[in-house]
């Protein structure tokens, strides 16, 4: 590195700034002392010795899993050293260690022991949970099939429980069903839990979870009846070892079988679990942290986006002046300005679903299910709606860096390949999509049969009752005022609320004319697909707005409530569309929302740097040259493509290997 | 054997596969030659691709520069020349996976820019590798802004010689290909001066490699500039110039010399140079933007009629996952907008040869035209056929984001093209420049190029269709697009102009209505995109099925178009809300139409196992065993790591203390 003198056009856009960054810092943080706290974590791990190494950009996926291995190893250790335990503590730890990036103990962290937690009898914790608590035992959990992923009822795995011996006999009986994904299955773990179809007197009784040894303990080698192996390279993902597994005959004791609610008795009798809701509770979990994971990745993206564009000088606005910074092209504010506003809105969105489900977690906990289904679809769409967003979002940030957005040393296509798997893994997003969309079809034929719903979908209540006829009418008349945040969720409302019942009445035309469910489902997909994402749109859009009251500080109220219009009227501008159609809003208003978007690039330019200082990312974490917080660019750029593998030797072997011995032959 | 479930979709085919494979090469010729070059490279094991996933960026390197050596050799043992009709399909059955690719636009520049003297002393060294050459233009702090570039290359006439220097960080050369370990020479780009007067950018050869031992020259600083997302292969470098000396006579001279006394002469048009850039962007659609597509879809769309997910029916099989209609609306609306492009690359490469045809009488009266269409249809069909690659990677599930699926490598190869030969954007408000300027000519009834004749009878009006299938005529459709493109482009002009009257300065302006510009500017390309496929489908003979299949395709085409862009097209009312939806239930109606013909239309672009080098995409369709057989070649499971003796172990052990 070099230069301790931060780039002058930075320093200009800092001393510019409407607002104090820290200020919104806390509010992402939620409140001053987790701020304090993160930043104090943060520094054990940055001033660590322990947890320096090379950039990983220049080594290989061999090296890369190595590396990852090593610190992972450090950070359980030193988890326990420092005695932290919370688990937003923790991810923030784990976080800075691993600089955003998947680690092999995920699974091991992530599922393997909350799994033994959740499904484990009290004898089996005994048994697995302190040796895996110690890293004895390391394991991953083992869903995913070859050739089946979302659809779990498809999984072909199975295990067939052998009275005699009062073992199960685990089997992998088709190439298809060779188990594939699985993080830490490769070359890490040591035991899996595995989903397999459960076969006991003859008859299939689905989906259970069983725990399997799959390496010896001591040599590591694979047990025999067991294939392991890593998947091979990805998009991304180089630190993780996803693997396969195949079992011929593999027999696991009875007692291996995860039994806190399903059971098989010594003599194969099966006993039912009292209820299978319960298993959605870690899919809600994880899938509300894929929101926040959103709003993260995003806001780390459109740092250094908009911090280059900020230093980079390119081309010229007026004939004979210098060149200008790029930031100042209304084409480039477009780009990033709304990505910006949209990592704002997603982190409410984010803290909000986190709450919400901390609160709702109580309520199971208690026995209240009453709220689960709503959670569960919200989350699903929401998973699915701000992926998707933000994956397109971070490879916008990407161009708008132009040439160099391409090179590794930017960061950006790190995080947009640790990312964008996130539209696929833990429910795809278009099947999420249509979970939600079922929920709403629901809630709406509730409304229409005279009920009344509740939460989040609630604006269905106000829909007319006596509208039968399948043809499309225009939305309830709503006036909107363009510079009212308030108004415009009415508006968003509007437009949800159209979709879902235009896309309820086409299913049911449907009906109408063809027999089957699921084949007038499948023909209705794509309208109800929209539906579902109208309503996501809306409750992002809510969501920003309610913030807004619970800022005390009148100049971050201020920039946020611009971000809060820009997201909002963004999004009518590219869904004009829906909005024209409905009848909410008329050309003249079209026309005055595309005109207000663009003042409001030029109001939030004066604090868009400012804006993403806020997102407080070190400059370790973020790991990129294009966005460093002092803006020197250029310099370090070159500093790091010396250390590019390619120049370590003056002269590269091939030109004595083929380039020489071509030039004396022609 | 071939997998049934792929089997089975072959059989109903509407149309002759073979018929329209010929109709894309351009005959049945060209179908035999292309595929006797494919066959002719596959069955050569030096060019084999086949454990590309697998390697460092130092080994796809050196691969690269094998490839390259062989290829010389290959060419001369076959009879191919670099100008020949093969060579084009050279490129594809290597996929590009092969070093010395800027050699050629070092070549190509010196032909253009140099002259006759330069030609005669250059081109014949570099044709026989006596030398390598790159193309150094682009800087650290410096990109499609070619006058803000900061490399000077001062004269000095005591010694008939020029000074090239880097002054500072930002004016390192930045990018080139085949620079930071291969090349002996570049054409690098450079301020002139002469008696301390700047003359702007000018082209020199620079030596920067001993031809004997490769070593950098004196006052040369290059190498490698890092890892990418893609191009691994590639060796884009940078190069830094400390008084380097050149002679006089290697300023490529053929429109500007630099005379013993200094004295600067231009001769001949600049505007050639504009053709250079243009002929670059034309050929780059076709090769880097459009290939990557139609593999893309292949890979995409065989695997979504073998692979099986829930159930439509209960009681059935698993269905495909290429009947649910979310997954026909993902793929389907690319493989349509595949052929719309290659359809429109015929187009451009027509009114490439046009202009050609011209240039060669001294006319360039067509340029401005040939540079607004190159530039906007790059960026459009770049854009367009980059965010298609990346719905069919997310189209495939999980296993899309293994590198063996294919889909990872084409699509961080093909978003570079968003940005390469000129920013995507900046070329869309350069067509914008034009479309304005035609729009003013045209109102004030001015004569206009072809393709923009119908900016002159802009006039409100209504769309006339009455019923979905109305919809399904080509002409409600175009005049649709139409209709929509100039309506976007009269409102642009006219906000630009009632800024200017209320006394905004002109590029302030422009710089406020840049978003509308852009947007107005795909829209006329999207219109041409659409006119021209419908033309061409009309043309189609009707034999084998082809030209149904075609306008079915045609439609989907339009009709998605309108379907996710149907704000523009309701926004003055061309379209009333009730119309919209027949636009929506005709558009969804096709999907289920074509989906019958999706596996077929895929075979018709007739891409190998060996170029597709896909687990996925492969034409038995046996997609799961391929995909175990090639995890197991990893390094990962071939390879012992030292992961488990070194960390695994003593963590297994809880021994980490020892660490």
């Amino acid at each position: 590195g070099s230069g301790a003198m931060m780039n002058a056009d930075l320093q200009r856009e800092r001393a510019a700034a409407t607002f104090q960054p820290e200020l919104l810092t806390h509010i992402l943080d939620g409140g001053a002392e987790r701020t304090r706290r993160r930043k104090e974590i943060e520094a054990l791990v940055i001033n660590d010795p322990d947890f320096q190494h090379e950039d990983l950009n220049f080594l290989s996926r061999s090296q890369r899993y190595e590396e990852a291995i090593r610190k992972s190893s450090l950070m359980v250790m030193k988890l326990r050293e420092y005695g932290i335990a919370d688990p937003d503590e923790i991810y923030w730890f784990k976080s800075f260690v691993h600089r955003g990036r998947p680690e092999p103990l995920d699974l091991h962290l992530g599922m393997f022991l909350p799994t033994l937690l959740t499904q484990a009898t009290p004898e089996q914790q005994d048994r697995f949970f302190m040796p895996a608590w110690n890293l004895e035992i390391i394991g991953t959990y083992a869903q995913t099939e070859m050739g089946h992923g979302t659809h779990l009822r498809g999984l072909e795995t199975t295990a067939t429980y052998d009275p005699a011996t009062q073992e199960f006999i685990l089997n992998s009986p088709t190439v298809t069903s060779i188990k594939w994904w699985p993080g830490g299955l490769g070359k890490t773990s040591n035991h899996a839990i595995v989903l397999a179809q459960l076969y006991t007197q003859g008859q299939c009784k689905g989906l259970h979870a069983f725990i399997v040894p799959i390496r010896q303990l001591g040599t590591h080698e694979p047990l025999p009846g067991i294939t392991v192996g890593d998947i091979g390279p990805k998009f991304g993902y180089d630190e993780i070892d996803n693997g396969y597994l195949k079992m011929d005959n593999f027999r696991i004791p009875r007692e291996n079988m995860l039994m806190k609610y399903a059971q098989v008795e010594p003599d194969g009798t099966y006993v039912k679990p009292l209820s299978d809701k319960l298993t959605y509770g870690t899919m809600v979990f994880i899938r509300s942290l894929i929101v926040g994971d959103s709003a993260r990745s995003l806001s780390r993206a459109c740092t250094i986006a908009i911090r280059y564009s900020a230093v980079r000088h390119q081309s010229e606005l007026k004939p004979g002046e210098p060149e200008p910074q790029i930031l100042d092209y209304q084409t480039q504010q477009y780009k990033l300005f709304p990505l910006l506003a949209t990592a704002y809105a997603f982190h409410f969105v984010g803290a909000y679903i986190k709450q919400t489900y901390r609160r709702i977690s109580g309520d199971i906990n208690e026995g209240d299910l009453s709220e689960l289904p709503e959670l569960h679809a919200l989350t699903a769409g929401l998973k699915a709606f701000t992926s998707w967003t933000a994956n397109a979002g971070i490879e916008e940030c990407r161009m708008a860096c132009g040439g160099h957005g391409y090179s590794r040393c930017s960061g950006i296509p790190d995080i947009y390949v640790t990312f964008t798997p996130s539209c696929t893994y833990e429910g795809e997003n278009t099947v999420m999509m249509l979970q939600t969309a079922r929920f709403l079809v629901k809630s709406y034929n509730q409304v229409i049969s005279g009920q009344r719903v509740t939460g989040m979908v609630s604006y269905l209540n106000d829909l007319s009752r006596q509208r039968v006829q399948p043809q499309h009418v225009a939305a309830r008349t709503v006036t909107v005022r363009i510079n009212d945040p308030v108004s415009l969720v009415e508006a968003y409302k509007a437009c949800a609320a159209w979709l879902v019942e235009a896309a309820a009445k086409n299913l049911q035309a449907e009906l109408n004319h063809r027999k089957s469910k699921e084949d007038a489902w499948n023909r209705t997909s794509v309208d109800l697909v929209r539906a579902s994402e109208a309503h996501c749109h809306y409750v992002v859009v809510k969501l920003f707005a309610a913030k807004l009251s619970e800022v005390s500080n009148a100049a971050v109220r201020a920039v946020l409530t611009e971000l809060c219009l820009l997201y909002a009227l963004y999004g009518i501008s590219k869904k004009t569309g829906d909005f024209l159609q409905a009848g909410i809003l008329s050309d003249a208003q079209i026309t005055q929302v595309n005109q207000h978007v663009k003042e409001l690039l030029a109001i939030v330019r004066a604090n868009a740097v400012a804006l993403v200082d806020s997102f407080d990312f070190h400059d370790v974490h973020l790991g990129s040259v294009l966005g460093r917080y002092d803006g020197n660019v250029y310099e370090n750029m070159f500093e790091w493509a010396k250390k590019s593998p390619l120049n370590k030797t003056q002269v590269h072997e091939s030109f004595h290997k083929h380039l020489k011995p071509m030039q004396a032959k022609l | 054997s071939v997998n049934p479930d792929i089997a089975s979709e072959r059989q109903t085919a509407s149309f002759s596969v073979e018929k329209l494979t010929a109709r894309l090469d351009g005959g049945a010729e060209q179908t035999r030659m292309r595929r006797a070059v494919v066959e002719a490279i596959e069955c050569d094991p030096e060019f084999s691709r086949e454990n590309q996933y697998f390697q460092s960026q130092n080994e796809r390197y050196e691969a690269a520069v094998r490839k390259a050596t062989h290829l010389q050799k290959k060419m001369r043992e076959m009879g191919w020349t670099e100008d020949g009709p093969e060579y084009k399909y050279i490129y594809r059955a290597l996929s590009g996976d092969v070093a010395f690719l800027l050699h050629r636009i070092f070549m190509r520049s010196i032909s253009v820019l140099g002259s006759d003297e330069q030609i005669a002393k250059w081109i014949p060294l570099a044709s026989q590798y006596r030398l390598i050459g790159s193309y150094a233009q682009t800087e650290l702090g410096h990109g499609t802004y070619l006058q803000g570039l900061e490399t000077t290359a001062v004269f000095d006439s005591s010694t008939q010689e020029f000074i090239l220097n880097t002054p500072k960080i930002s004016a390192m050369k930045w990018w080139p290909g085949d620079m930071g370990r291969s090349a002996t020479h570049t054409v690098a780009f450079a301020q002139l001066y002469i008696h301390g007067k700047c003359y702007g950018v000018h082209p020199f050869i620079v030596q920067i490699r001993s031809l004997q031992d490769h070593s950098l020259c004196p006052g040369i600083t290059a190498g490698d500039i890092g890892p990418k997302m893609n191009f691994e292969h590639s060796d884009n470098g940078y190069l830094m110039l400390q008084n380097v000396r050149v002679p006089r006579e290697n300023m490529l001279s053929k429109f500007c010399e630099v005379q013993p006394d200094g004295t600067y002469v231009r001769r001949g048009s600049q505007q050639i140079n504009y053709f250079t850039m243009t002929t670059v962007r034309i050929s780059l659609i076709s090769d880097e933007v459009i290939t990557p597509l139609m593999k893309a879809c292949t890979i995409a769309i065989r695997y979504s009629v073998v692979r099986r997910q829930s159930k439509l029916k209960p009681g059935e099989q698993e269905a495909k996952i290429l009947d649910y209609q979310t997954q026909q609306e993902k793929l389907l609306p690319q493989l349509a907008a595949v052929y719309a492009f290659h359809f429109i690359n015929d187009y451009l490469q027509e009114l490439f040869n046009r202009a050609y045809r011209e240039i060669q009488r001294k006319n360039f009266d067509t340029l401005p035209e040939l540079h607004a269409s190159s530039s906007g249809f790059k960026a459009l069909v770049s854009q367009h056929c980059t965010s298609g690659v990346e719905i069919c990677l997310r189209a495939c599930g999980g296993h899309g984001y293994s590198l063996l699926s294919g889909l990872p490598s084409l699509y961080t190869k093909i978003i570079a093209s968003c940005i390469y030969e000129g920013e995507n954007t900046i070329l869309l408000l350069q067509t914008a420049r034009f479309l304005i300027k035609c729009f003013m000519a045209a109102s004030s009834g001015q004569p206009v190029p072809p393709s923009v004749t119908y900016l002159a009878a802009v006039k409100p009006g209504k769309c006339p269709a009455k019923n979905k299938l109305d919809f399904l005529s080509p002409d409600i459709y175009t005049e649709a697009f139409e209709h929509t493109a100039a309506r976007l482009i009269s409102s642009t002009a006219a906000e630009l102009q009632d800024l200017v009257q209320s006394g905004v300065k002109k590029h302030d302006a422009w710089n406020r209505c840049t978003v509308q510009l852009a947007q107005a500017a795909k829209a006329h390309c999207h219109y041409i995109t659409v006119k021209n496929f419908a033309e061409t489908v009309e043309r189609l003979e009707t034999e084998a099925g082809i030209q149904k299949i075609m306008k079915h395709l045609c439609d989907l085409f339009a009709l998605h178009g309108i379907f996710s862009n149907a704000g523009i097209f309701l926004h003055d009312g061309y379209l009333s809300g009730a119309q919209m939806d027949m636009v929506t239930a005709s558009y969804l109606d096709l999907l289920a139409v074509i989906r019958k013909d999706a596996v077929p239309l895929v075979d018709a672009f007739d891409f190998t196992d060996k170029c597709l080098n896909s687990a996925l995409g492969s034409y038995d369709g046996h997609v799961y065993q391929r995909l175990y057989e090639w995890a197991q070649k990893s390094p990962t499971n071939t390879q012992r790591s030292p992961a488990y003796e070194r960390y695994l172990k003593p963590l297994l052990h809880n021994t980490l203390s020892k660490l």
